[in-house]
């Protein structure tokens, strides 16, 4: 069991976690991820570890409600517990001194970028950060992306904060503003991250993507984590999660994500009926309490 | 002096023995048992295997004893079952594996004790492994575990990676003799391969839970959701951690695909994904566990490959629903390595088998699911290294078969976390660790290995076998320190 510790809404629909796991914390780096499971019946997803504090012995994710389990995790809060926690997993992120990195969160993605944006930035890199979200209310970890960035650029896709767009306006006007840029990284959702690697392709810049593909032991054993990279199969969980964006196969990617739709919309919808359910009940028993209290409270 | 002669407790002269046909496993029927998890073999009765028991010649020189990886003394615990003294048979059993009700139900005993067995030479032989079985589940029910005897503590401790049946073995064994032992395990639950990898119809996962329950009760310890190499490593376990030794038994790990075209179609897994996800994950219950599976039901699937585990899969998808269930292997059905009652009992439960066939593409659909697979027949020429007759393709013999899930149960490689995190522990050329065969000790001081992760893939009693060895050799190196 994993304590959590503390549990906030970064946004609706965007929770950060700070949890008790003391062995992860210890030997978490930057690029790393966990593998965890919510109770008994639960299944096994991968999440980006956002940052650690091997002294208190805590890790942190960020989770965006999407499926069963991320609503189930969502749900929990501080003083809950979560039945396994196991990582850090896959290979940290390259950390070394490149010169000017350009660092792109796209939604959640952000969270998971920062790590890696921190390390650079301690690797005496130029960090330019471009932080993306659909709406005002979406833009998440904005204060320390600027902590960690020379210069920091945040986009909205409806323009109700900061500058209307992609972050992949900000990336082009920096290409062709001429600015020099040796590496690229760019975490988020695989439309976002395609199109920077069509981007960076065509201008030669060596570009990494951190991909989260679908995932069930995380130490490679089980092979469901394949992707395709220059016509091999690399496993995302041992090989990455962080590969060349010039060589992955986006399609592949997003055909083998899309593998459970069908089953996944299943169980949102069970689980959405048995919460409807329990708050209906909820709602019984304290009409009831108001009846043998006479509505006296 | 002469030796008195042994006076049996066998009631049936010994020259009628051979004459007693082999008692047979009582089995779900094999309409019925297509159709759901529960297990196919039932067990014998007291009676059964009181009549089994009885068909042991008793032979002057057994040859059973010396077959077996961990060398049960199966006379001697068959005698005790013709005597009736169940639980004395199992403690027999137990001197030299701590594992009886796993292996009564999953070693390839053909290849072991009732391959050698003298009988088999003319009629079936005994019936060890059933018999194993039996008295495995007797002492289950009957054996009040809350007070085993335990042995003076060493001081010594001994952690142990992987809970697969190389570890537990080590780890029976070293507790046994007064090492503190811990079992680190990468997976949420304990068992290794026989949860993850062995279908509950095989092997339920009940029947683990009591052998480890059993364990504790020895003093062994268990952590979860610890994957070495990566939360931990050895360095630490060992200079951190206060571990005197440490027995590496992770396992083969990585799955291997055959690198034909269309292999990321939705709908072909790795035969470890598909196993894991049914055995582990419990997809079968969707969706009331919550990891899903593509839909079986009404389609065809089929498994490549000719192991146990090709055959745990195929017969799992017969059970999620499968319209029609194949088994494609390259070679033909002598050299399957699958044990012969899972070949038995796949068959009677309807899988059709294509032997000496090959995929060399598998075909999809717009969308990228899988629609089917071309292939190409085989014929065998001459024995490669392995001593198998190489499968050779025939020309112009490529067909197609329609299909909605393919899973690939062609083996595994090995999984590198360890070998890339502990410096000066030496690996062959495809990166298994390198462990001396009867020491079981690595190049490293006071790190030892063995199972699928010295030799490559194997079976569960080969596994256990260089974890007995292991055992054995980590206990001398803490008594004496000599490396």
């Amino acid at each position: 069991m994993f304590t959590i510790l503390h549990a906030e809404f970064l946004a609706p629909g965007i929770k950060r976690f700070v949890i008790e796991a003391p062995r992860i914390a210890r030997k978490q780096k930057p690029g790393q991820f966990v593998i965890l499971r919510v109770n008994e019946h639960g299944e096994r997803i991968p999440l980006t570890i956002e940052k650690s504090d091997p002294e208190r012995g805590t890790v942190n994710i960020v989770v965006q409600s999407i499926g069963k389990t991320t609503h189930l995790l969502n749900s929990l809060n501080t003083g809950d517990s979560i039945l396994d926690l196991v990582g850090p997993l896959g290979k940290p992120s390259e950390i070394e001194k490149f010169g000017t990195v350009v660092v792109m969160g796209g939604g959640v993605g952000t969270a998971m970028a920062y790590p890696t944006a921190a390390a650079l930035k301690r690797a005496g890199n130029k960090v330019i950060s471009i932080v993306g979200a659909r709406s005002k209310n979406l833009v998440i970890e904005e204060r320390e992306m600027r902590e960690v960035s020379d210069v920091l650029m945040v986009t909205t896709d409806d323009g109700t904060y900061a500058d209307k767009g992609f972050v992949t306006d900000k990336l082009r006007q920096l290409i062709e503003n001429g600015t020099r840029i040796d590496l690229v990284l760019a975490v988020g959702p695989i439309p976002m991250m395609r199109a920077v690697a069509d981007m960076t392709r065509k201008e030669n810049i060596r570009t990494l993507v951190s991909l989260n593909p679908i995932m069930i032991d995380g130490t490679g054993m089980c092979g469901g984590c394949r992707v395709l990279v220059e016509g091999k199969s690399q496993f995302a969980c041992v090989d990455g999660p962080e590969f060349d964006a010039h060589r992955v196969d986006f399609a592949v990617l997003v055909q083998r994500n899309s593998m459970y739709r069908v089953p996944e919309q299943q169980s949102m919808e069970l689980f959405q009926h048995e919460c409807e359910a329990q708050k209906q009940a909820q709602l019984a028993g304290q009409e009831d309490d108001l009846a043998v209290t006479g509505g006296k409270k | 002096m002469t030796q008195p002669a042994k006076v049996s407790a066998n009631p049936i002269p010994l020259k009628e023995r051979m004459k007693v046909p082999r008692q047979h496993m009582i089995e779900q029927e094999p309409a019925v048992r297509a159709h759901n998890f529960k297990e196919v073999n039932l067990g014998y009765s007291e009676e059964l295997a009181r009549a089994e028991a009885q068909r042991c010649l008793e032979c002057g020189k057994p040859t059973c004893i010396d077959s077996c990886p961990v060398a049960v003394k199966v006379p001697e615990f068959v005698e005790l079952i013709v005597k009736g003294e169940y639980l004395a048979a199992a403690a027999k059993i137990r001197e030299d594996n701590v594992l009886p009700a796993i292996t009564g139900r999953v070693c390839p005993q053909e290849d072991h004790c009732e391959g050698k067995c003298l009988m088999a030479k003319k009629v079936e032989p005994l019936g060890i492994g059933y018999l194993e079985r039996f008295v495995a589940d007797y002492e289950q029910r009957h054996l009040d575990i809350s007070n085993l005897p335990k042995a003076k503590p060493t001081g010594k401790k001994v952690a142990i990676v992987g809970s697969g049946p190389s570890g537990l073995t080590a780890a029976g064994d070293l507790v046994q003799k007064g090492h503190k032992v811990k079992v680190f395990e990468a997976l949420h639950e304990l068992g290794g391969v026989l949860v993850y990898g062995i279908p509950e119809f095989r092997l339920p996962k009940q029947i683990i839970r009591e052998q480890l329950d059993y364990m504790r009760a020895m003093g062994v310890e268990f952590e979860t959701d610890v994957v070495v190499g990566k939360t931990v490593t050895i360095s630490e376990l060992m200079e951190e951690e206060g571990y005197d030794a440490v027995f590496i038994g992770t396992g083969a790990g990585l799955p291997q695909f055959m690198g034909i075209p269309g292999e990321h179609f939705n709908g072909v897994y790795s035969a470890n994904e598909f196993l894991t996800r049914i055995n582990l994950m419990h997809a079968y219950d969707f969706p009331n566990y919550d990891q899903p599976l593509v839909d079986f039901r009404g389609k065809n699937v089929a498994v490549i490959g000719g192991g146990n585990t090709a055959l745990d899969a195929i017969r799992s998808s017969l059970r999620l629903g499968a319209g029609k269930a194949f088994v494609i292997y390259r070679r033909s059905e002598a050299e399957m390595p699958a044990r012969i009652e899972e070949v038995k009992h796949a068959k009677q439960e309807g899988i059709e088998f294509h032997m000496l066939t090959a995929p060399v593409e598998f075909l999809g659909d717009s969308k990228g699911w899988l629609t089917g697979a071309r292939c190409i027949k085989m014929e065998l020429g001459e024995p490669d290294s392995s001593g198998r007759r190489r499968p050779v393709p025939m020309a112009g013999s490529e067909y197609e078969i329609p299909l909605s899930v393919a899973v690939m149960a062609i083996g595994t490689t090995a999984n590198p976390l360890i070998q890339s995190t502990t410096p000066g522990l030496k690996t062959n050329k495809r990166n298994y660790i390198e462990a001396d065969s009867t020491t079981q000790r690595t190049s490293r001081k006071g790190v030892f290995a063995g199972g699928d992760i010295v030799t490559g893939g194997a079976t569960v009693i080969l596994a256990m076998g260089a974890g007995r060895r292991a055992a054995k050799s980590i206990d001398d190196y803490l008594n004496t320190g000599a490396w």
